[in-house]
């Protein structure tokens, strides 16, 4: 059972970026502008503690969000797409003309429980 | 009346230096309009070396500009003023044809602002002094002012050139030189900009490179020639630019979004007078520029008494928003930025209809005829819902308002205060006692007090908590741009003693 999923089109963009640039992670981004939307980026330039959640792997690579950010996401699915767009910010993708963005919808009542059974407030 | 696409050049060029120049790698990208998604011209892919140029012609212009006295600096900066006034119908149009905000907006608060900014900045280097401290009868502390030395600025696409004129006149001001990056969805109106002042200020003062975050935003953040990164925009992105910052021990200020909440108390019902009426107003400005604002007032927060009666005519008012092509003077919201932000706000309308949350207006995209038929336009939006709920805790970016109640006081401030972010707030109230209370118990860096959406120059501007910090629009945003020399003078011929 699993957090997060991804669309084959944006699996394979992933591919793309992983193979021109080596390592990379999601990292889902927030406020201003662009943010709300996950940014793609080599694994090297993030520096990641216990303040990242990782949700999971999606095509081969960690998708983290910042825990502050989760606990208000954590009732919710998220499926990783692509769309055409110019968007800003430095996420790798964006010289593609492609912008990545999620999708979400609502756990199931069984999902919650087994994603959701250790947090102390189900939502 | 109705205004047309402008003419437009088919391809434009990095300002570095002085004078427009080609990218390096002579690659382009296509800039279109969300008006109509059409292209609107080339603008160049900049790449590391593009970046090094301008930082270097930065680096060469800093000695002599950091030397250039107050007087002469702002005089230049006023100049600059006068010549965006002069044209400020050519840079409305160009604005909106670039950002697909409505051609009301450009004319009447973009560009104006912009030229205030430019005269503010001019009239607060002009005006201020240094200190000095006697702090014995044989020893002076003075302290001087000195530019850092050159600034990288990293801009957003919601109010291009507004952003602009936050950012470049407080560090020119200040005597430095700056390579600044406009966001890619809109390089037009700094492009303009730099063809109508291309000879006001010395070569390499100003420098502006376009491009994409990863290939241009991030040499530019990443520099070890630049002393200085301001920024605009993202968390993600904002954490990383302080990583970099961090690598040449290089200050930043960051203004990073937020989800501001506007919060009605009961009192606003008293009467059916001229007051309510603009409260109303206050609550429907969620809206203002398709709600790609970083203080959109996107929680609306209304007393429970008040509820329904109150929410009736804010759902009257909201449909009566004339949505429609952004160059009629008549239209009130236009179009998205991009088609990915389009496509973000349609899948924030499904997640809050997932949660429960109620469509109280809009709800959906919005359809236009003809050439608009391509463009990304989405109907001013109420959903009713709770805190808690996703809509209630992200920045959407679009024209959508998620409405709560409260109870009391105590209720307003808890639900106003439960959020990541903490950059704007309104509080609209008749009673005096809540006019102060409120505002100083909201943790966020600017309350609006019986309005909203007024950002003028000399009212610091910056967030609390994750939305940033700094203060921008304001003498104090100087001091982000500088050093302070301080030089600790001796008056006393007789030695210490000591050796």
């Amino acid at each position: 059972m699993k957090r997060i999923k991804i669309t084959e089109a944006a699996a394979k963009v992933v591919a793309q970026l992983q193979e021109q640039h080596g390592p990379l992670i999601f990292h889902q981004s927030g406020g201003c502008c662009d943010g709300s939307a996950p940014m793609i980026i080599p694994e090297e330039d993030m520096y990641l503690d216990e303040s990242d959640v990782l949700l999971g792997e999606v095509a081969g690579i960690n998708f983290y969000m910042n825990i502050d950010q989760f606990e208000y996401w954590k009732h919710t699915h998220l499926t990783v797409d692509i769309t055409e767009g110019r968007g800003a910010s430095f996420s790798l993708e964006i010289p593609l003309g492609l912008r990545f963005l999620v999708h979400s919808r609502l756990l199931t009542e069984e999902e919650n429980t087994a994603l959701n059974k250790n947090q102390n407030t189900n939502s | 009346m109705s205004y047309s696409k402008p003419p437009f050049k088919e391809k434009y060029g990095n300002f570095i230096n002085g004078k427009f120049v080609d990218p390096i790698g002579g690659q382009y990208f296509e800039n279109t309009s969300p008006i109509d998604n059409k292209l609107i011209a080339k603008y160049p892919r900049s790449q590391k070396e593009d970046v090094e140029m301008a930082v270097d012609a930065a680096n060469a212009a800093k000695e002599s500009w950091g030397n250039t006295p107050a007087a002469e600096r702002a005089a230049l900066l006023n100049k600059v003023a006068d010549i965006i006034e002069a044209n400020l119908e050519e840079f409305a149009l160009v604005e909106t044809c670039d950002n697909g905000k409505a051609i009301r907006e450009t004319l009447n608060a973009d560009i104006p602002l912009s030229v205030d900014h430019w005269r503010y900045f001019a009239a607060c280097i002009r005006s201020e002094e240094g200190s000095a401290t006697e702090l014995d009868q044989h020893t002076l502390s003075m302290n001087i002012k000195e530019p850092l030395g050159v600034i990288g600025q990293i801009i957003p696409w919601n109010f291009p050139l507004l952003m602009l004129s936050w950012k470049l006149p407080p560090a020119l001001a200040t005597g430095n030189c700056v390579v600044l990056k406009p966001a890619e969805q809109t390089p037009s109106t700094a492009t303009l900009l730099m063809e109508k002042i291309a000879d006001v200020f010395p070569p390499g003062v100003i420098n502006i490179v376009h491009g994409f975050g990863p290939e241009a935003g991030k040499p530019l953040a990443s520099s070890s020639k630049v002393d200085k990164v301001a920024f605009t925009g993202e968390t993600t992105t904002g954490q990383l630019i302080m990583q970099y910052a961090s690598k040449n021990l290089n200050p930043v200020t960051m203004e990073l979004g937020g989800k501001s909440p506007n919060i009605f108390f009961n009192s606003v019902m008293d009467a059916d007078d001229a007051y309510l009426d603009k409260a109303i107003e206050g609550a429907v400005l969620f809206a203002f520029n398709q709600g790609e604002v970083c203080t959109c007032p996107s929680r609306l927060l209304v007393q429970e008494d008040i509820y329904d009666a109150f929410m009736e005519r804010v759902i009257a008012r909201t449909n009566a928003i004339v949505q429609d092509n952004p160059y009629d003077v008549n239209t009130m919201i236009g179009a998205q930025a991009s088609n990915d932000q389009y496509e973000k706000i349609k899948a924030y309308l499904k997640i809050g209809k997932d949660e429960g949350a109620k469509v109280l207006a809009g709800g959906a995209a919005k359809e236009l005829d003809g050439d608009l038929a391509n463009g990304f336009y989405i109907q001013p939006t109420i959903l009713e819902g709770h805190n808690k709920m996703r809509i209630f805790q992200e920045e959407i970016f679009g024209p959508v308002v998620c409405v709560t109640k409260f109870k009391d006081e105590a209720e307003a401030i808890e639900i106003a205060n439960d959020t990541l972010y903490g950059l704007g707030a309104g509080v609209w109230t008749r009673d005096a006692h809540q006019l102060y209370q409120i505002p100083r118990a909201i943790k966020a860096g600017r309350v609006w007090v019986n309005c909203y959406h007024a950002y003028p120059a000399h009212a610091p501007f910056g967030g609390y908590k994750k939305s940033g910090f700094g203060r921008e629009n304001h003498v104090m945003m100087l001091n982000h741009y500088r050093q302070t020399k301080n030089m600790l003078i001796s008056y006393d011929k007789n030695k210490l003693g000591f050796f």
